[in-house]
């Protein structure tokens, strides 16, 4: 089949961007969809042009590294599906398909449909770990975890860190991502010591990159790849409010953000 | 390091150079469970006021580097940590679906450190080294906790108590999982532990940085040339000891299971500067891959091996028969695996399993498009069990077959294939984990390890953990409480040369301006290696392809086109530095293949193998490992071998009938 792609082109962070189109020629349904790209960009390199940089890794949809707005939705039309997972197949002959990078203020571009992401990185850091040194560990099998728990715990640990939550969101929240980090650790006995600060110090690190308000609006949970749910999130406004009746502050010192 | 050469011709013409006591592995002795305690007796100490003065680069952010980067910064060393991800967390072990093993015995099934310990030296085909391997076996059980402190999310029972699975053929129930995404959660565990690290000022983390040179200095390692993959800028690390834990290299065959950047650079590099490479022809294929759809193909999908529990393998009898799979009468098809193998049928081990496939198809017995599929077949199973049944064992699988295909697996048989999927075969190492430059020490699927020449299922990511979490913080620690901390500056001449020669390839990599493509001379040598060098290899194709590569190179060399510039983000930069690296390492992946003329795990010389059909070793001329020294000429590296010694698992012939 034969596509029309207009696709964000843009050298660096400091030079602004254009939409520029090219023609996919050859797309075959069995492609998925960077490796349409790749065959674009093949094309464009024989033709002496720069080919479109885009991020991806595993290209199995579990290293969150591939990202793409895809007509205006994260990770394109198919639910719980990373856009290297997605097939030529969703897609018609004759299609016009925009193709741009996540926008948000805390994800700058870098280049391309390629943006910095380290944000996601800084929140972890700020408190998003059960302090457990290396050697300090008793036996696995000396505290039990109720199945549920696990499992809920289970749910909340698979995002894959890709930031559509964010780029779906019109106020550019977080909070998905956070909110899941901390359901994650919340689930798990091991994680009860540090919990509510670890609300409040990942949330301080959120809120220092300029992520913004969640206003409960819920296009993050429905373009989540791994269909993180909003309760996470109902979940940790709870642990801030307990963090906030036990008077705790933010224990680390913020880490500088890149984005201000 | 000994000097007695004895220089010889080997059969096949590679030329190889002896030194009769050259590799000492420092593999201490006594009985085999007291080894490593007394070692770790026995090793130095840094004092804890003094660590802070010590330097250390991980180089990788995966399972081994993570665990190693982590570890290393609560006690207190100075880490630099580096990965080509955006992230730390996004490293390749986060691929893995399966599981961990580890010798807890919780399911009391006869399970024990011992056994753990002789099943890998067992499934190794006996090319592995016996104390590495208890060791494994010894600190898997540590692995379980660490994780579990973590708050790494295994799968429950109903009690609470942890739940395991048999994996791969084992006997026993030692695989704990994360629902099928064991790496994923076990490589967030070390992120989260690096991340406190990185919180707490002990590790500076260096994402999106490549790594392109190592640096010596009187002889050891001191420091890495990088490129940073933002701004395009080189720079210079120093350090009192280098850690490379930078992942397999089954890229080399450019279709592989393995993430798009997966790459060999990093050990290449230290194996010019004087590392040896171990083994490297020892590459595991796994049978059940989503076949090649098209020229467009960028990778393979693996699917996980506990479909071949309930799927049955099959091939038309007839060649050529291109009928819907469905209007095949029984009696016209060939469950070859069933047919050969009664006792195991489907379910016999991965190389067994991928190199009939590739029989049936050499045959033109193969399904799909090209021929190069077999069917997995779950009539029988949804006909015995339910739909029902088989959805809740493999329902997410089977839609994931069906998003990747557009084919739907509860009506039409599935469609497999092999593919590469991960390497044995690295730089070569001593009990230490400590390469044969000093102060460089290699960790995880990057080193030559404790899998010989097949590694079992869920041993790969115990491997990782052990090396980071238990072995490298007391190696590393021994190594550096021998040496002053600091001394040096990136000012040293060392630095500057090898920051000069990387510039230079740059410049050289953008300038040739050719007109063929990075992406085709990297499909081009990944053809080769498959036909040559993939399941089942031979004197006359390692030979054929001994000719072609280095053609390839040269021709890469003068033809291939880097568009962009050096000082930017430039992917095709990238991929150029990297498949120049696997140009190199192909030509003496099959000088390995050619001079080890016996067939042992994962490696199939089509000469040696028994009346039946199988992989057939030749112990009394093989049982070393192979460690290649770069020479500066490609076609003629010095073997240098490694005996291997079985002192308690006596070395038996594999049989599966
Ligand atoms: C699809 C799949 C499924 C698997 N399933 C299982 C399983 O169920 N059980 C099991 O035990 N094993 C499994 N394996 C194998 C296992 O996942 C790997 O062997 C293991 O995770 C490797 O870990 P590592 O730390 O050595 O390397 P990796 O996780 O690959 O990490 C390499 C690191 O090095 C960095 N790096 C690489 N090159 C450079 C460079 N030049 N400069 C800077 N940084 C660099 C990368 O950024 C990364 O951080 C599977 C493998 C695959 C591909
Ligand atoms: S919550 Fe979902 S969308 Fe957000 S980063 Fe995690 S996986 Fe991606
Ligand atoms: S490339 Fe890894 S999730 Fe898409």
């Amino acid at each position: 089949m034969k596509l029309t792609l207009k696709v964000w082109r843009q050298k660096n962070g400091k030079t602004p961007g254009e939409f520029k189109t090219y023609q996919a020629d050859h797309v075959s349904p069995d492609m998925s969809f960077l490796e349409m790209l790749d065959v674009v960009n093949q094309d464009l390199i024989l033709k002496g042009e720069e080919p479109i940089a885009f991020d991806h890794d595993c290209r199995e949809g579990i290293c969150g590294m591939c990202s793409l707005m895809i007509n205006g939705v994260a990770h394109g039309p198919k639910q719980a599906t990373t856009t290297c997972q997605l097939h030529m197949r969703s897609f018609n002959d004759g299609d016009t398909v925009t193709i741009e990078p996540w926008r948000a203020m805390p994800f700058p571009i870098i280049k391309d449909l390629v943006v910095d992401r380290s944000s996601f990185d800084r929140i972890i850091q700020a408190g998003g770990f059960i302090s457990a040194s290396t050697g300090s560990a008793p036996d696995a099998n000396t505290i039990q975890v109720p199945k549920p728990d696990a499992d809920k715990a289970m749910d909340a640990a698979a995002c894959i860190g890709c930031g559509a939550c964010v780029a779906a969101c019109p106020n550019g929240s977080a909070m998905l991502f956070t909110a899941a980090k901390a359901a994650h650790l919340s689930f798990l006995p091991q994680g009860q010591a540090e919990r509510h600060q670890r609300a409040v110090n990942m949330v301080m690190q959120q809120d220092l990159e300029g992520f913004g308000n969640c206003t409960n609006i819920g296009e993050c949970s429905a373009v989540c790849p791994k269909e993180i749910s909003m309760d996470t999130i109902a979940r940790l406004n709870r642990d801030l409010i307990v963090a906030t009746l036990k008077g705790l502050e933010p224990t680390v010192e913020p880490a500088a953000a890149k984005a201000s | 390091m000994s000097d007695t050469k004895n220089e010889t011709t080997t059969r096949t013409g590679v030329r190889a150079v002896e030194f009769v006591k050259s590799l000492d592995a420092k593999a201490p002795g006594g009985p085999i469970e007291q080894r490593w305690d007394k070692h770790r007796f026995e090793m130095k100490l840094v004092n804890p006021a003094n660590r802070r003065r010590y330097t250390v680069i991980v180089v990788g952010s995966g399972l081994a580097g993570g665990a190693a980067a982590a570890t290393l910064g609560e006690q207190g060393y100075n880490v630099k940590c580096f990965c080509y991800q955006d992230s730390p967390r996004r490293a390749h072990s986060i691929a893995a679906q399966g599981g961990i093993n580890a010798a807890k015995n919780y399911r009391n099934d006869g399970d024990s450190i011992f056994r753990l310990f002789y099943d890998t030296v067992k499934g190794g085909d006996f090319r592995a080294r016996e104390s590495n391997v208890y060791r494994l076996a010894q600190v898997s059980v540590n692995i379980i906790d660490q994780c579990v402190a973590q708050g790494v999310p295994f799968a429950r029972e109903y009690g609470g108590y942890l739940d395991n699975r048999s994996f791969g053929g084992a006997q026993v129930s030692r695989t704990f999982y994360a629902r099928g995404q064991t790496g994923q959660q076990l490589l967030l565990g070390a992120y989260q532990a690096l991340s406190r690290q990185i919180a707490a000022g002990t590790v500076k983390m260096f994402p999106r940085t490549e790594m392109l040179d190592l640096v010596l200095v009187d002889g050891r390692a001191r420091g890495i040339i990088t490129r940073d993959m933002v701004t395009g800028k080189i720079e210079r690390h120093v350090a009192d000891a280098v850690v490379l834990a930078t992942g397999g290299y089954g890229n080399v065959f450019y279709l592989s299971t393995n993430a798009k950047g997966c790459n060999t650079t990093a050990i290449w590099r230290a194996h010019r500067r004087g590392a040896f490479f171990g083994n490297p022809c020892f590459t595991q294929i796994h049978p059940t891959c989503i076949p090649v759809t098209g020229d467009h193909q960028s990778k393979l999908t693996l699917m996980s091996e506990s479909l071949r529990n309930d799927g049955r393998i099959w091939v038309p009898r007839k060649k050529g028969d291109t009928r819907d799979p469905r209007q095949i009468p029984e009696n016209e098809r060939d469950y070859y695996l069933e047919e050969r193998y009664p006792a195991f049928g489907n379910l016999v081990p991965r190389d067994v399993a991928s190199r009939n496939a590739k029989q049936v198809c050499d045959e033109g017995r193969g399904v799909g498009p090209g021929g190069l599929g077999v069917y997995l077949d779950f009539a029988d199973a949804i006909k015995r069990l339910g739909k029902q049944k088989i959805a809740e064992r493999y329902g997410n699988l089977f839609d994931m077959y069906q998003q990747i295909t557009g084919e739907n697996p509860y009506e039409v048989p599935m469609r497999i294939y092999p593919a590469i999927h991960y390497t044995m075969g690295g730089l070569w190492v001593d009990y230490n984990l400590m390469s044969t430059i000093p102060g460089l020490f290699v960790a995880g699927e990057a080193n030559f390890s404790d899998h010989g020449a097949n590694r079992l299922g869920a041993s790969a990511l115990m491997q990782g953990l052990a090396d980071g979490y238990f072995v490298l913080p007391y190696t590393v620690a021994n190594f550096l409480a021998q040496v002053k901390p600091g001394g040096l500056s990136t000012d040293h001449a060392a630095f500057g040369e090898a920051e000069a020669e990387i510039n230079d390839r740059v410049k050289r990599l953008l300038s040739i301006n050719g007109k063929r493509t990075v992406d085709s001379f990297h499909r081009e040598l990944g053809r080769i290696l498959w036909d040559e060098c993939g399941m089942a290899r031979n004197d006359a194709g390692l030979r054929r392809a001994l000719q072609r590569i280095p053609e390839l190179r040269e021709e890469f060399w003068q033809n291939v086109r880097v568009p962009g510039e050096g000082g930017e983000l430039n992917q095709e930069l990238e991929k150029a530095g990297r498949v120049a690296d696997f140009l190199e390492l192909g030509e003496l992946l099959c000088i390995d293949a050619l001079h080890r003329t016996e067939s042992c795990g994962g490696h199939f010389r089509e000469e040696s193998q028994t009346e039946d059909g199988e992989a057939k070793r030749d112990d009394e001329n093989f049982s070393y490992v192979a460690a290649w020294e770069y020479t500066g000429n490609l076609a003629r590296p010095e073997l240098h071998k490694e005996p291997l010694v079985f002192e308690y698992v006596k070395p038996s012939q594999r049989s599966y009938k």
